[in-house]
Parts: C-alpha cells; structure tokens; sequence
C-alpha cells in the first residue's frame, strides 16, 4: 500500500511538471512565468522570463482577437478571456488547459477580486459582468449592464478592481461608470455615477483608489475617487483638443495602471498624436508630449523612468520612448511589424514587445534599449506576466 | 447643359466604381488588414467587438457603394474612422463587395 501512493504520488508530480526534460522533474516557481497570446490560432505560449524561453504552447482556446488574461493569486494559473465569451483556465506549470466555459457572446476582458477567489468578466454582448469562482469557473453572480428604460444592455470597457471585492467599469452605451460590490456574491450592489460620451477603457490607479475612464466621445476623462464616490465623477483633461477636429483612431488606446509614474499619469490622447501628462494629486495637466502617432499603450517602467509607447495602424510598426525626468521622446525604435503590446519584466530590466506581423516576440534591453533575443510566435499579442497576480488592477 | 456637365461630372466621379479590381497582391493584403486591423473593432472573425459585425448574415440589405463610402468616409459620431488616404475607391469597393459575399479567411 505505501508502494502504491508512493508511485502514484510520484506519477502525479511527473504529470505536473513536464516542462522539464527528463526523468527527475525538477521543483520550480511560477513567478517568472507568463503567456504570450497567440491571436490567430487560438492559442497561449507558456514563455520563461528569465531564461528568454518558450517553455509550451495551450491550444483550443478559441478566438483570441482581443484576448487578455488575469492570474490566480498563487501565480499558478492564467484566466484567459477570448473574443468569442470564451474563459479558460490554462496551468503554467504543466501547460494545459484545466478549464474552459464559454461564459457570453462577445467579451474583451476580465479582472480578479482581491481575494482571489472571483475572476470576473467584462462582457460585450450581452453587456454586463459575470463572476466566476476562480477554482471551479462556477457562475457566481450576473450582473447585466442595463441602462435607460427599455431595458437596453451596454458594452463594458475598462473593468477593474477595487480593494473590498468591489469592481469598477464604464459603459460605453450608457456613458457611465459602475461599482459593482460583490462581498457578498450573492447579492451584487451596483452603483452608477454618469461618467461622459462613450467611455472606451478604464483604469485604476495603482493604490485601488482612483478610476479613470477614457472618453472617446469627448475630449477629456472621467475620473471617480472611490474613497468618496458619492462626491461623483469629476472631468479631467477636459477640452484637450482646443477645439480642433480629431484625427482619425484606427485602434482604441488601452488604459491599465501602468500609466502612473513618479506623481504622473501618462495617458493617450484620442484623435491628438500626444501623450497628455496629468498630476495625480491635482490631477490637474502639466504637458504634453507629441509623439509619432495615435498612442495605444503608453506604459511606464516600473521604475517609472521611462514611459514606452506603441502606435495605432498604419504606424504600427514604431515604439517611442518618454524620458520623464525631461518629459521628452529619448527614443524612437522600430522593432518589427505590426507591434501590438509591451510587457515589462517584474523589476523591469526587459520589456518583451510583441511582433505580429513579424510573428515574434522581440525583448528589449531597457537600459540600452537594444534587442537581446528574438521567440518565435504565431502572429503574437497579448504579452502578460504572472506577477500581474498581485498588481490591483491587473 | 449644366445638366449634361452634372452628369458628366458624376459619371468622372463613379469612374473608380468600374476601375480595375485590386490586383492580387493588393487583394492579399486587403484582406490581412480586414482581418487583422479592422478585426481590432469588428472581430477577427468579424463577428463584432466595440463595432458591429460585418459578417455577410449582419450585412445583408446593404448596396456595395454605400459600404464603400462608409469605409472611406467613417461614420462621424461613432469610433468609425474614415480610411480616406489608406484605401483607395477601388480598395474599398473590393472589400465592400467581399464582405457582403462572405469575406474570405485570412490564413
């Protein structure tokens, strides 16, 4: 008998662990791990980021268009959301898909609760929010976006969350942001603090207190202190365009936490080819920096030194560089065709940028700037590290 | 006269309508950017995301000329912009015409 579970014990860790080669699998930690998502093809590639490796690749995750991920708190686990209202569970470790649900029509995003126990999805169609349990993808609570009188079902952007198990998110239709409190599952509370024309994304700051949305409709953002919500949405940045006719935006920017740096937030402008940089205190303007084109990413190192920025289509082939001590470009790079994100490494020594069109991952010396190592990908997007487990907001 | 000069005018300005198909590198590419760039709104499969669905089922009812000039020219008031400078009429009229047919795979 002890013969037995000592065999089976010992098949079960071969099982968990056949990243590595050889009979004797050797113990290893995930928090150097991460995925790079393969938009066209439906699936994730399990990458090393301190060896620069790919270590495995998860297929059958459906559409991935607009794919993005949240981890669980133990840094095992991606939730990957797809497109198509797919979830999927993917394991770093063993590089394989536990689970997958497909939880709407149309979504684009996800975030994780503070506790780790809610993954929780930003849905499309049918608009709204759904939370799942972060063991088992069991439906936990439903939350339709319902807005106006005829009971019409808004797009969700930006979903975020917020210390106490509450969920902050805007509603492109309805021109709002939400919270949605979830501590007791069971019974979601939501809130609704009108916000502006067509909210686009959102972001929270690092510390969980502000959120941000991104108007498109309007030249400005919404910005709700969420210590004090009941003191509204208040415009930031607003009238940045003087008045003057947008130019077109061939992709939506994104918005995430990365963009504070140093007192700072570096945000995209929409329809201006300018970084606009606000005083997170004051959250009053203090510059502009104008940059090659539509801005899409604009995301801070960790140290915040740097701010790095990629382009929307046809000038999706360039990355710039802010230095913000001057608030200046230092940097004007070209790392390959059709570049769709940039992901830093935890303590950021390296920025990963991914390829598309190029079909690689190109890594970024973020001292020099140089290339240190080309992957190959398949048609490459989403870049996303595991130490996002224990970032708010990611 | 000036009716015969207005209709002259307006058969110069539908000229691109009867202009020569993009060729099939031009084809290739078009539908690379379809997928790939038009897919960051409409889907990859072009099932719709923060824009509608272009799929040939969603499309149905819709003349090819007024897909074309809704490609050109944007829709103001809604994050459609105008490809105006990036495709030319023969451009837009192929992938109008592709779309409401069931646009091809891109791979």
């Amino acid at each position: 008998m002890p013969f037995i579970i000592s065999t089976l014990l010992f098949a079960l860790s071969l099982c968990l662990l056949p990243l590595t080669a050889g009979a004797e699998p050797a113990l290893r930690g995930t928090g150097d791990l991460g995925i790079v998502i393969e938009r066209a093809s439906g699936s994730v590639q399990i990458v090393d980021t301190t060896r620069q490796t790919v270590l495995g690749r998860v297929q059958g995750l459906g559409d991935l268009s607009h794919a993005s991920a949240v981890f669980s708190r133990d840094q095992r686990y991606a939730y990957v959301f797809g497109r198509d209202g797919g979830l999927s569970k993917v394991d770093l470790l063993t590089a394989t898909l536990v689970r997958r649900i497909t939880q709407a029509g149309n979504s684009i995003g996800g975030a994780m609760s503070q506790d780790g126990r809610l993954v929780v999805a930003q849905n499309y169609e049918p608009g709204g929010i759904k939370a799942f349990d972060s063991d088992t993808l069991a439906l936990v609570a439903d939350v339709p976006a319902t807005y106006g009188t005829e009971g019409k079902r808004s797009k969700v952007v930006g979903l975020a969350d917020l210390p106490g198990q509450r969920f902050a998110y805007a509603l492109f239709d309805a021109g709002e942001i939400r919270i949605t409190d979830l501590s007791d599952p069971r019974n979601p509370r939501t809130t609704a603090y009108p916000a502006g024309k067509q909210p686009y994304d959102g972001l929270v700051t690092p510390d969980g207190r502000y959120f941000i949305a991104g108007l498109f409709g309007e030249d400005g953002l919404a910005l709700l202190d969420t210590w004090q919500p009941e003191k509204g949405v208040r415009k930031v940045l607003a009238g940045y365009g003087k008045g003057e006719a947008p130019l077109p935006v061939y992709k939506m920017p994104h918005l995430r936490g990365w963009s504070i740096a140093g007192g700072r937030a570096y945000l995209p402008a929409i329809g201006r080819h300018e970084v606009l940089v606000v005083d997170t205190r004051s959250w009053e303007e203090v510059g502009r920096i104008p940059v090659k084109s539509q801005p899409v990413f604009v995301m801070a190192r960790p140290d915040g030194r740097e701010v790095w920025v990629n382009f929307a289509f046809p000038d999706n082939g360039w990355v710039q560089v802010i230095d913000t001590l001057r608030n200046e470009i230092s940097d004007t790079l070209q790392p390959g065709k059709a570049i769709l994100h940039m992901e830093f490494t935890p303590r950021g020594e390296a920025v990963w940028i991914s390829a598309r069109d190029d079909n690689q991952v190109v890594i970024h010396d973020t001292a020099s700037h140089k290339v240190i190592r080309s992957l190959q990908s398949d048609s490459p997007s989403g870049i996303l590290f595991s130490t996002r487990a224990g970032r708010t907001g990611f | 006269m000036h009716r015969g000069l207005a209709l002259a005018a307006l058969l110069l300005a539908s000229a691109p309508l009867m202009a020569a198909e993009p060729d099939a590198a031009r084809q290739k590419s078009l539908i690379h950017l379809v997928r790939q760039d038009c897919g960051s709104c409409h889907g990859l499969t072009l099932q719709g995301g923060l824009g509608p669905a272009l799929t040939a089922a969603r499309l149905k009812g819709w003349n090819p000329a007024d897909l074309a000039a809704t490609i050109i020219q944007g829709r103001p008031g809604t994050p459609m912009p105008p490809f105006k400078g990036l495709l030319d009429e023969a451009d837009a009229h192929w992938i109008a015409r592709q779309l409401l047919a069931g646009f091809p795979e891109g791979r």
